[in-house]
């Protein structure tokens, strides 16, 4: 499949070459390691029967196009203009590798520039990179940053950052030597204790970890006194961040983060069952030399026309080695053009609606569920803006099932999530701009009912 | 000189105007509290956030534009040494694209995405197949982050035997890939070069003299990035193994064996696999990746997490808690599943013969480019064997001559209509240009890279100005790469600064 050689291109190949057979291109190989059997592999299917066996795997998941998600925790249901697929599936930017030769790749170039405009617009931070792999490896490899930066070896992490972020931070902290501690949060707002904050930031420091909002969907008001009193201590802020909140919440930049990062699937990425999405970072100045990941820069040709070029190589792996930033290569370079696409549609108010939107659909769905018999907010002096936690008078895990015969894909229980006893009955919601008001009122019918859709 | 934005396409933020629109949303439909009631000021965006606005027409001319000046292999032949440019299949990303793929939450109950969870253990299982492992893991997100994830899991198996503290050291050869000693450090280990022999092997003796308690393994490609299969990989193996360290294969190279040798019978412990070179997903300007890393018994209970197991009471797969021994998380969610389909998909069409097929074409193609590039004597050959599904030559004669570099050539060789192969890499050859040609490359196109080839030798002989200033068809020439460095410009400017940008606000 595939191949296009004909039985006589084939022989005229291997006459030119000056061998009997393409055996012979294989005999260094040594002959006990040949194998000498077919690999152990179903047969062959044409494209029909390709297409016939993925239809009815895809028939045994349940999409979000035909059961409403109230499902978030890192991963959002946005909607997305279809010029958005259209355009970034086009086939140059598809099947194009790293832009290496740039004279050939300024499509891909300009477009990764603009990326970086606008991730650094969006986070108010003076550069974006080109993409990471997803948010949680983009925080660990700027938690790398910091400790080279500051020369220190610890990092704090909120007990509300996502825990897979934190679990993802854990691993690659672990064989630098590097350690991390957690600061706890206010049982009330949801929010970073900022007394406990004080006293476990130190001289061993090397930075302080804010979420944005944090996993249990709530908004860090205070976040500038967090960033103040880490710099007191001579650490950096990392700021894990929803790029689409941006359009509404302080970004990292205007509340003095040095660095921020974030999944930034919400920016016209599909959900595809968790990736591929990307991670972006961004971060002040005059950290740009100690970045990892691909830059894009503005230069000229001889002609002094306009163009784009990979800067700042010598951090990376193919050149610096051992001795790079990181050994990062392949990125997440079409999600990353992909949100620039969306970005370029929706614009800065149509954003803002986006942002709005999800704000008061939520909070539509917060007052109506928590003003249903024994259900209540977790976190009532929270400040929330599109998830929240909510405590539930049954087995979370009972009404999801029932959600789920429903037709829904219910909020996410907690319990096992996050350790303690005190997640029980707790579940994550989330409501963003997809969601309509019909929809919410049903999820709040069904969840008013102990999720029994008997009788709906 | 400033650059000149008339010379080349406008920005996005040179575009439209402000108050245009492309994308209306439905009207909101719920109830509207008052914004400073559900969000304290000080938690406000005060910044304006200061983005593009078009109409959509604009915004597809813009991206149509770019897609126009952007090489790719729907475009032509992309002929990049290690990177495996091969032909990404239509009828994948159709099917990427169906939501019964494309629109699954990574926390459905697994109830409800058993679908996609049967994908992913049968691509498990024929990846084992493929390279002779026992247990893989489809979590990691690129090559380099299965290498980082692979160390892992050695540094763990060597803990458990008490030899983590005393076996510090990955061992790799000077012709391996940057990422190689760039994981190795991520994770903790120094990195010690082992030389290559004359025929572009790992060197046996030096290798024997350099392993020890220290050593915690060697990581290699094979076929290695000369093109060249390692020989005496069943020695180096036993050296290493007899030391007490294991053995890493960079599966970048894997196209050339597919179905013909297995890393797992070589005695490799660990090996990644590189789903958008070998599997034919696409490289999207950079990435998406992905780089599954499948493993021997021994190592199978430091991999991380998720797991995928199949519960033998429902027969249904579920993720899986992989217990104390792992290594921990190195990704959000479950790896990039879009990616794993679409390498699924590949696998499942061409079975176990397409597979063998694509080898043994993907080598008797680079065999063919360089019979002939060695034939017409132009350029120098490093190594006088076959190649496996590379090769590499060097414009040394040509440095000699004209003071060109193999990127000169590279440059020039853009203006013929051909990406060129990769430049400068192998670090261990000079002026080193490794070409890849891939499988699905017609007679007709390798016959018309071939002569291309020859006519920039013969022009660096001849003229060796017209290719020491090329491009010269290109939307652009050569780029000025000081300068860019030099005076880093990462971002477009402040609007307030330039009349020519036209940034709307947010209200």
């Amino acid at each position: 499949m595939f191949v296009p050689h004909t039985p006589a291109e084939r022989r005229a190949m291997l006459d030119a070459i000056g061998v009997p057979d393409i055996a012979e291109l294989f005999a260094d190989i040594p002959a006990s390691l040949r194998l000498e059997r077919p690999l152990a592999l179903p047969r062959p299917l044409s494209e029909a029967e390709l297409l016939g066996e993925l239809q009815s795997l895809a028939a045994q998941n349940a999409d979000l196009d035909h059961h409403p998600c109230f499902r978030g925790a890192g991963v959002y249901d946005h909607l997305i203009p279809a010029a958005v697929p259209q355009l970034a599936s086009r086939g140059e930017f598809l099947t194009a590798y790293t832009p290496y030769q740039a004279e050939a790749s300024q499509g891909e170039l300009q477009a990764l520039f603009e990326f970086q405009s606008m991730m650094a617009e969006l986070t108010g931070l003076e550069v974006a990179n080109s993409s990471m792999y997803d948010g949680a490896t983009a925080l660990a490899e700027a938690l790398f940053l910091a400790t080279a930066a500051t020369g220190r070896p610890e990092v704090l992490l909120p007990r509300t950052l996502h825990p897979e972020y934190r679990e993802v931070v854990a691993t690659y902290l672990a064989p630098r030597g590097l350690s991390w501690q957690e600061v706890p949060f206010n049982s009330r707002t949801g929010g970073m204790d900022l007394e406990q904050l004080s006293a476990l930031l130190g001289e061993r420091t090397a930075a302080l970890v804010v979420q944005n909002p944090n996993f249990l969907g709530c908004v860090e008001t205070e976040a500038a006194r967090m960033i103040d009193l880490a710099h007191q201590a001579g650490a950096l802020v990392v700021m894990v961040v929803d790029p689409i909140s941006l359009a509404l919440l302080a970004p990292p930049g205007e509340l003095g983060a040095d660095l921020a990062v974030g999944n930034g699937q919400p920016l016209g990425n599909p959900p595809a069952f968790g990736g591929p999405h990307f991670g972006f970072l961004a971060a002040r100045a005059d950290l740009v030399r100690r970045l990892p990941g691909r830059l894009v820069g503005e230069t000229v040709d001889r002609h002094g026309r306009r163009g784009f070029v990979l800067v700042l190589q010598t951090r990376e792996q193919h050149i610096r080695r051992e001795r790079a930033t990181s050994n990062i290569c392949t990125n997440q370079a079409l999600q990353a053009l992909t949100a620039a696409v969306y970005l370029a549609l929706l614009g800065p108010a149509g954003l803002a609606k986006v942002a709005s939107a999800c704000l008061h659909k939520a909070h539509y769905a917060a007052s109506r569920l928590a003003s249903l018999p024994g259900f209540r907010l977790a976190f009532p002096e929270g400040v929330f803006f599109q998830e929240f936690v909510l405590e539930v008078p049954f087995d979370p895990f009972s009404l999801d099932d029932e959600l789920a015969a429903a037709g829904i894909i219910g909020p996410l229980p907690l319990y096992r999530r996050l350790a303690g006893e005190e997640w029980k009955h707790r579940m994550l919601v989330c409501v963003t701009e997809a969601r309509t008001r019909q929809e919410i009122d049903r999820l709040v019918a069904l969840m008013g009912r102990g999720g029994s859709c008997h009788g709906s | 000189m400033a650059a000149d934005p008339a010379s080349s396409p406008p920005l996005l933020c040179e575009r439209g105007a402000p108050g245009r629109r492309a994308y209306r949303l439905p009207p909101l439909d719920v109830p509207q509290r008052p914004v400073d009631q559900l969000i304290p000021a000080q938690a406000r965006r005060r910044m304006p956030l200061r983005l593009p606005e078009l109409s959509e027409l604009e915004v597809v001319r813009h991206y149509t534009t770019l897609a126009h000046r952007n090489w790719a292999v729907d475009v032509g032949f992309y002929p990049l040494g290690s990177c495996t440019m091969k032909y990404n299949p239509r009828v994948n990303e159709l099917v990427a694209s169906w939501p019964g793929f494309s629109r699954l939450h990574p926390y459905q109950r697994e109830e409800s995405v058993q679908g996609a969870l049967e994908i992913m253990d049968r691509l498990e299982r024929y990846l084992c197949e493929i390279a002779g492992m026992e247990a893989a893991t489809l979590t990691p997100a690129a090559g380099a982050h299965g290498e980082f994830l692979g160390l892992l899991l050695i540094r763990a198996y060597h803990r458990e035997r008490g030899e983590e503290a005393c076996r510090r050291e990955v061992i790799v050869p000077d012709s391996a890939h940057g990422t190689n000693p760039a994981s190795a450090a991520m994770a903790g280990y120094r990195v010690v070069v082992v030389p290559s022999n004359p025929r572009g092997g790992v060197d046996l003796a030096a290798l024997k003299r350099m392993v020890g308690p220290a050593t915690a393994a060697l990581m290699l490609t094979n076929p290695n990035t000369l093109g060249l299969f390692e020989e005496e990989i069943l020695d180096i193996a036993e050296t290493v193994h007899q030391a007490g360290g294991l053995l890493y294969y960079d599966g970048a190279n894997m196209n050339a064996i597919l179905g013909i040798a297995r890393p797992g019978d070589m005695g490799f412990d660990v090996v990644h696999l590189n789903l958008h070179k070998t599997f034919a997903t696409p490289h999207g300007g950079g990435g998406p990746g992905a780089g599954a890393i499948a493993v021997k018994q021994a190592l199978i209970p430091y991999l991380p997490a998720p797991r995928l197991a199949r519960d033998p009471a429902t027969g249904r797969l579920r993720f899986v808690d992989p217990g104390p021994r792992s290594v921990g998380r190195v990704k959000e969610f479950h790896g990039h599943f879009g990616v794993l389909l679409r390498a699924y998909a590949y696998i499942r069409m061409l079975g176990a013969e397409g597979l063998r097929e694509v080898a043994e074409t993907a080598v008797l193609n680079a065999n063919y480019c360089q019979a002939l590039l060695k034939k017409a004597g132009e350029y120098e050959f490093p190594y006088p064997r076959f190649c496996k599904h590379e090769f590499v030559f060097s414009a040394r004669r040509q440095k000699q001559a004209s003071g060109l570099h193999a990127i000169d050539l590279a440059k020039r060789l853009l203006d013929y209509g051909f990406h060129p192969p990769t430049v400068a890499f192998p670090l261990i050859v000079e002026e080193a240009l490794m070409c890849e040609p891939a499988e699905t490359e017609t007679k007709e196109t390798l016959d018309a890279f071939v002569r291309s080839l020859l006519d920039v030798a013969r022009e660096a002989r001849e003229e060796p100005e017209t290719v020491r200033e090329a491009p010269h068809t290109l939307p652009v020439s050569r780029l000025d790469e000081v300068r860019a460095n030099r005076h880093l410009v990462l971002r477009w400017q402040n609007p307030g600064k330039r009349e020519d940008r036209r940034l709307g606000e947010a209200p």
